[in-house]
C-alpha cells in the first residue's frame, strides 16, 4: 500500500473521466434513434464540459471565480434548453405518434 | 500527498462517472438510460464537492438531478412504454459512432497528456463562503455578474413561455 502514499490527485485525474464522459456522449448522439436518448447524450456532453470549467478554475486560478460562474450559467441554460427540447419532442409525438428520428422526414423538401 | 480516504473517494467517484456514462448510452431501455444519467450527475456533483465548490455541487444536485431528470422521466413515460426495448443497432451506425468516439478520445487524450501544466497539484484556496459567491453574482464591478444573471432570468422566462406555446393542445 506504500505506493498509494505517493499519488497526488492532479488536474488530469478529473479531466480524463470527463473526457471519457464526453466521448460516451458523442457515441450516443451518433447511434441513438430515440429523440429523448439523443437528448440524454447531449446532457452527458454538456456535463463533462462543465466539469472541465470547474477543474481549470480550481487548479489554474484558485483565487478567481470565473470558471465556477461559467458553469453556474451553463447549468441554467442547459435546464432551459432541455425544457424547450422536451416540449418540442412531446409536440412531435402528438403529431406523428413516433419519436424515432428515422421516421421524421415529413418536412424534408 | 493525499490521504488514503480522499484517494478512495476519488476512485469511487471517477469509476461511477465512467461506468454510468457508458451504461447510459449503451442500455436499450430508455428509462434505465435516464436513471444512469442521474447517477452520472450525482458523481459530477461529488466532483464539485471535492474541488471545494460546495455551492456549485448543491446547484448541480438541485437543478440537474432534481429538475432535468424529472423532466426526462415524465417525457419518457408520456412517449413510450417503460418496458420497451429499443431495436438493436445496425452494425454500420455502431461502427461509425465507435470510430468517432475513439478517435476523439485518442486525439484529445494525446494532447492532454502532452500538457505538463495539467499535472500540478491542487493549490490552496481560501474557503469560498456564500458572501463571496453572492457578491460576485450580484455586483456590477469588474469580475461580477449582475448582467448575465438578469439575462438568464429573461432567458428562463422566454423558455417558460416558449415551452407552453410549443407544447399546448391546438
Amino acid at each position: 500500500m506504500d505506493f498509494l502514499q505517493n499519488i497526488d490527485i492532479t488536474a488530469i485525474f478529473y479531466i480524463v473521466p470527463s473526457l471519457i464522459m464526453f466521448c460516451c456522449g458523442v457515441y450516443g448522439f451518433m447511434t441513438r434513434r430515440n429523440m429523448i436518448a439523443i437528448l440524454i447524450s447531449l446532457e452527458l456532453m454538456l456535463n463533462s464540459v462543465d466539469i472541465n470549467f470547474a477543474v481549470f478554475n480550481r487548479f489554474l486560478f484558485p483565487g478567481q471565480l470565473e470558471g465556477m460562474f461559467f458553469t453556474l450559467f451553463a447549468i441554467a441554460i442547459a435546464a432551459a434548453e432541455t425544457a424547450l427540447a422536451i416540449a418540442i419532442i412531446i409536440n412531435i409525438f402528438r403529431a406523428t405518434k413516433n419519436i424515432d428520428v428515422r421516421g421524421l422526414d415529413a418536412m424534408k423538401f | 500527498m493525499e490521504s488514503l480516504g480522499s484517494l478512495i473517494a476519488y476512485g469511487v467517484v471517477a469509476l461511477a462517472m465512467v461506468v454510468f456514462s457508458v451504461l447510459a448510452v449503451t442500455t436499450r431501455k430508455i428509462l434505465r438510460a435516464a436513471t444512469y444519467l442521474l447517477f452520472t450527475l450525482f458523481a459530477t456533483a461529488a466532483v464539485y464537492f471535492m474541488l471545494d465548490y460546495e455551492f456549485l455541487g448543491a446547484v448541480q444536485i438541485a437543478v440537474y438531478a432534481g429538475g432535468i431528470v424529472v423532466l426526462f422521466v415524465f417525457s419518457i413515460l408520456l412517449t413510450s412504454k417503460p418496458g420497451d426495448n429499443s431495436e438493436p443497432l445496425q452494425s454500420k451506425s455502431r461502427i461509425l459512432g465507435l470510430v468517432a468516439a475513439v478517435a476523439m478520445l485518442c486525439i484529445a487524450g494525446y494532447s492532454l497528456v502532452h500538457r505538463a501544466q495539467l499535472f500540478l497539484t491542487k493549490p490552496e484556496m481560501a474557503d469560498l463562503n456564500m458572501d463571496q459567491v453572492g457578491e460576485t453574482l450580484m455586483g456590477t464591478a469588474k469580475h461580477q455578474y449582475l448582467l448575465p444573471f438578469e439575462a438568464v432570468s429573461v432567458l428562463l422566462l422566454a423558455c417558460i413561455i416558449g415551452g407552453v406555446v410549443v407544447a399546448r393542445k391546438r
